[in-house]
């Protein structure tokens, strides 16, 4: 559990760290919290030549709530997002999610950035983010660029980022009217990550009727996929448990689901099902 | 003796260094001018070595030395194994392998340098040629003919056959109503305790002693193994455990790396540390289970039990750890349980497998036994259509007949089975609980209630039935001042004993257990001892101690009643003062005894200065602690995954001296039961590659799963000792596992389903959900 020999620089500024990163290129790797390339650079399943820490980079870590969007640095934690209010009223499903990341100390210091970059396939937030159409935000040598989430999961460890690219931020849209987000999951049992994970938001019309449903299902395939099937069908409609189950069965239609010791492919495709509704009835009922 | 201590909730003396972290374990030992040792490690199940190239690391700057198998096979004696079964086959495995690996993770070169993270580089600079051979992984072909040999000098993979046939079976099954069968697995286990293994060694200045310090549960029988596997007198050879973060059993062994730091230390002068990586600790340190039983209960429609019958196949793994091949064995003594089983067949075959060995694991041998029993015996009430509370009562022993011998061949010493039983089903509501159970199931949620009545094998043991003596060692040294300083043989590292002699010693010198202080764990400072495992430490190390105080108690008697002018059975022990019976109250001073002891001006005739007391006991027989556990769970409908939403325990261990500890040991154990019953499991591929190799893969259980315990008591003192105490350490490993597999298959038994294997991971439970036909 000792890492291959690598050099370390904590980065200034952001500035500092696009540039070193433009000029080590594919042979180093950004530290954030830590959390996940640590444990790899540990197992030597990576071995990065630099390191460039942006963890001592002020300006990164924040939580601002403004009209229609929150915008989250990429160094705030997982416990930031948490116990945060502006996301408690803004966009629960991605608070759900934060709370069921690992324990306590990893919560603490693990962050947003640094867990979507590294795009595990079973990690929490990325359902969350699909659902809720947030936007990521990277920094690049030439400035910043927007990355839709639904864009951004590309495959597995895979995401739109280039390898000169640092994520900077990530925006979720806030919904106005009544609305409601909720993230569930059934955790593996060993690591904790989601063997399925399910986010949804809803809105809810005058008359009781659907809108912009979005669902993300997380653990089940390559990367984190949107239940778009799902969410057509449900648009438009008064909610019914009838509804809602008919709509689930298609959640992962067309997904290639992974399959290893803990659970096989079908087993996910079943949780996937049943994880949407959960996560569904969940939002319908914050939704109130 | 007044009872002023023992009995009492004390907390733990050793707990404010734990919590405060000033103790030291071994990774805080630090010497001038240490190396750190890395070892490399087969990446092969199955492999011969063409060449090992060592070149590579021997430049790398800050490497000192780089070993490999054909140096140690010259220079040091090979990995011990203790035990005899007749006609077994007992491979021979030095520190590092020669020729051939035979598991992943085996050790193959040992490389010492400056720091650790330059042995760590150089040992993966070691270039191994293999050829890689057919692994043999699942011990059911390993033993068909034809299936390929771990070792081309043995011909075949079966290490032992061992079995015993108790009263005729055939004929008993002959009489039977109902005849009952299922095939029942105990997946293979890791212990992964929270410290993992390590080792310092160090030639000691000035006549070279091997000081060693060890991660481990034994430190006597290593100091006795370490000398004769590196070649040092033993005389000249120390071994101290210092703090030991938990064992389980995989610290109760002699393992190569041991063997390797010593052997280093000797070759470079230097001192060596080796600590062992998690990914190392679920590889290469010992694992626990891993046997299939095929079990078969002959019963009459009354209820009575008439016979077993048990085909065991045990994989031992690829090589002999200390204990592997008797620990398998241990289950055919207790396969018979808490119950009259009147003729019993026990066929074991110890299997060699591409895998780490197998050895003791918290229970080692008894879980398996238990799982077996109360498993069968839920399959037959299932079967007989009666409550499986009432089939069990029908079959226990009554007090009256204990001592009762078993067709496992043990004597189990006292036992009331039916009184625990009854508080458990007392505590958890038994009835309401079934009424809730069919309403619940109306409404297509389904709750099942398991129940283990277990009985185990602890006080380890009378030394004819141990592989290396049973007996412990017990000293009691009066200091000049009147302190007191125990000295045992065992070995606790978790257990409490520290604190729980120190209520003994209090109790009988008529002190406070403030003025006693245990020491354990270093062989430079106390008498050889065996050491801390089988739940032996109290019911057999405190036995030694409790009987080197009575010595002392006599001497210190004899000192009071000739200062008294009486005679020495007219004096009795009380607090701070020893009190001339029906004397008008005349007393003495307890420390005025001790010091007329240490003074020797006026002692009686005969008596010799000093107090200091060592004995060695040797048990007349094991203790048998028992109980009945009650487990709840709910399944989620949908995906199948199972809640525990009750667990009651009703534990039997004979007398407590300390209700906290005891109550510990209980929570522990059962979470580590429950934890196999649902969620733990080492998994080789079929190329016996480890895929549960990382904590991120294996599951260890987390305080979230459980609700709350119930936890309560019946006591039955035990006859074998005179403190009465059978043993607590494992009760809960032994008694939880079956109790939480009937909770799951009760659940589901309207489904027609009798057994479902561990661990009950959801998704086989939501495919039993999902081709449900409920009958």
């Amino acid at each position: 559990m000792i890492a291959h020999n690598f050099e370390y620089t904590a980065a200034a500024s952001l500035s500092e760290a696009v540039n070193l990163l433009q000029k080590h290129g594919g042979r180093a790797k950004i530290l954030a919290g830590g959390h996940s390339l640590i444990p790899m650079m540990k197992l030597r399943l990576a071995a990065p030549e630099f390191l460039i820490d942006i963890g001592k980079i002020p300006e990164l870590s924040y939580l601002k709530e403004e009209a229609a969007k929150i915008r989250i640095g990429a160094l705030t934690t997982h416990y930031m997002i948490e116990t945060s209010g502006a996301v408690a009223r803004g966009c629960r499903a991605l608070a759900d999610a934060a709370a069921l990341i690992g324990d306590v100390q990893v919560r603490n210091k693990g962050t947003i950035g640094g867990s979507l970059a590294h795009a595990d396939p079973a990690a929490d937030y990325p359902a969350s983010i699909l659902a809720l159409d947030a936007t990521i935000i990277a920094l690049g040598p030439k400035g910043e660029r927007p990355i839709p989430a639904s864009k951004f999961f590309v495959d597995m460890l895979t995401t739109a980022l280039q390898p000169n690219e640092i994520v900077r931020e990530i925006q979720i849209p806030v919904r106005s009217g009544r609305n409601g987000s909720a993230y569930l999951k059934m955790a593996q049992k060993a690591s904790g990550f989601a063997i399925c994970g399910a986010a949804a938001i809803v809105e809810l019309d005058g008359s009781g009727a659907l809108s912009n449903v979005g669902i993300g299902i997380t653990g089940v395939g390559n990367h984190a996929f949107r239940a778009t099937e799902t969410e057509k069908a449900l648009n438009g409609q008064k909610p019914t448990p009838v509804l809602l189950k008919k709509a689930c069965e298609n959640a992962a239609n067309g997904v290639v689901a992974l399959e290893d010791i803990h659970a096989s492919a079908d087993y996910r495709l079943d949780l996937a099902r049943i994880f949407a509704r959960r996560a569904l009835e969940a939002a319908i009922e914050r939704a109130g | 003796m007044t009872q002023r201590y023992v009995g009492q909730a004390m907390k733990r003396k050793e707990d404010p260094r734990l919590v405060s972290g000033t103790s030291s374990y071994v990774d805080d030992i630090s010497l001038p001018g240490m190396l750190h040792m890395a070892v490399t490690r087969s990446i092969h199940a199955h492999a011969r070595m063409r060449r090992v190239d060592i070149s590579k690391a021997q430049k790398l700057p800050g490497v000192h030395a780089v070993i490999t198998g054909e140096e140690v096979a010259a220079s040091c004696g090979p990995v011990p194994s203790a035990g005899e079964i007749p006609n077994m086959k007992r491979p021979q495995r030095y520190l590092l392998a020669v020729g051939k690996v035979r598991f992943v993770g085996e050790p193959i070169a040992a490389v010492v340098a400056t720091d650790k993270y330059i042995a760590r580089d150089a040992a993966d600079l070691i270039e191994v040629e293999y050829e890689p051979l057919p692994a043999v992984v699942n011990p059911e072909k390993a033993i068909q003919p034809g299936s390929p040999r771990l070792y081309d000098e043995f011909s075949d993979n079966i290490a032992y056959n061992f079995g015993f046939e108790t009263a005729n079976t055939e004929e008993a099954f002959s009489r039977a109503d109902v005849v009952v069968k299922e095939r029942f697995i105990n997946q293979r286990l890791a212990p992964v305790a929270m410290e993992t293994r390590g080792a310092v060694a160090t030639l000691q200045m000035p006549d070279n002693e091997l000081v060693v310090w060890s991660s481990t549960q034994i430190p006597h029988l290593l100091r006795t193994q370490l000398a004769l596997m590196v070649r040092v007198p033993e005389n000249r050879t120390r071994v101290i455990a210092p703090e030991v973060g938990g064992g389980f059993g995989s610290k109760l062994n002699v393992y190569a790396e041991e063997g390797l730091v010593a052997y280093l230390a000797k070759k470079t002068g230097h001192p060596v540390k080796w600590i062992e990586s998690r990914r190392e600790n679920i590889a290469a340190t010992i694992h626990g289970r891993d046997q299939i039983d095929d079990v078969e209960l002959a019963v009459k429609k009354d209820g009575t039990i008439l016979g077993m019958r048990v085909k065991a196949i045990a994989d031992l793994g690829a090589y002999f750890q200390l204990l592997t091949p008797i620990i398998p064995t241990l289950t055919g003594l207790l396969s018979p349980g808490a119950y009259k089983v009147p003729a019993l067949k026990f066929d074991l075959v110890g299997v060699l497998t591409n895998k780490m060995a197998t050895d003791a694991y918290r229970g080692a041998g008894r879980p398996e036994a238990t799982y077996l029993i109360e498993r069968i015996m839920d399959v037959a009430a299932q079967k007989l259509k009666m409550d499986p509370a009432e089939f069990r009562r029908r079959n226990f022993p009554q007090p009256k007949e204990f001592p009762y011998k078993t067709s496992g061949g043990v004597v189990y010493d006292s036992a009331d089975y039916e009184k625990a039983l009854d508080r458990a089903l007392e505590l958890a509501d038994y009835k309401g609980l079934r009424q809730k159970q069919a309403q619940l199931w109306k409404q297509g949620k389904y709750m099942g209630i398991g129940l283990s009545s277990y009985v185990e094998i602890c006080a380890m043991g009378p030394s004819t039935a141990m592989a290396a003596g049973g007996w412990e060692s017990g000293t009691v040294r009066i200091e000049p001042t009147g302190k007191v300083t125990v000295l045992t043989g065992a070995s606790p590292h978790g257990q409490g004993q520290e604190t729980s002699f120190a209520q003994i010693a209090a109790d009988e010198l008529g002190i406070t257990p403030d003025d006693v202080v245990v020491i354990h764990g270093d062989t430079g400072r106390v008498p050889y001892g065996i050491g801390t495992f089988g739940s032996r430490a109290t019911a057999v190390g405190g036995t030694a101690m409790f009987f080197a105080l009575q010595d002392l108690k006599e001497k210190m008697r004899k000192i009071a009643a000739h200062l008294l002018k009486t005679t020495p059975d007219k004096i009795e022990f009380s607090p701070g003062k020893l009190v001339a019976k029906g004397d008008s109250g005349r007393s003495i001073g307890y420390s005025e005894v001790v010091s007329a002891a240490y003074m020797a001006r006026n002692l009686p005739p005969g008596v010799e200065p000093g107090l200091d007391a060592t004995r060695f006991f040797e048990p007349s027989n094991f203790t048998f602690p028992f109980g009945t556990h009650v487990c709840v769970v709910e399944l989620d409908s949908e995906t199948g995954e199972p809640k525990i939403t009750k667990y009651v325990a009703v534990d039997d261990c004979g007398n407590v001296i300390n209700p906290l500890l005891a109550e510990g040991q209980v929570h522990g154990g059962i979470v580590q039961g429950v934890a196999q019953a649902l969620h733990e499991e080492v998994v080789y591929d079929e190329n016996g590659q480890l895929l549960t190799g990382s904590l991120m893969d294996y599951a260890l259980p987390r305080a979230h799963d459980f609700p709350e315990f119930e936890l309560d008591r019946t006591v039955t003192p035990s006859p074998v000792n005179p403190l009465g105490v059978k043993g607590v350490g494992e009760a809960g490993t032994i008694g939880s596992t079956p109790a939480v597999v009937n909770a799951v298959v009760d659940a589901l038994a309207p489904f027609g389903v009798t057994h479902i294997d561990m661990p009950l991971r959801s998704e086989k439970i939501w495919k039993i959900l999902k081709g449900r036909k409920a009958s």
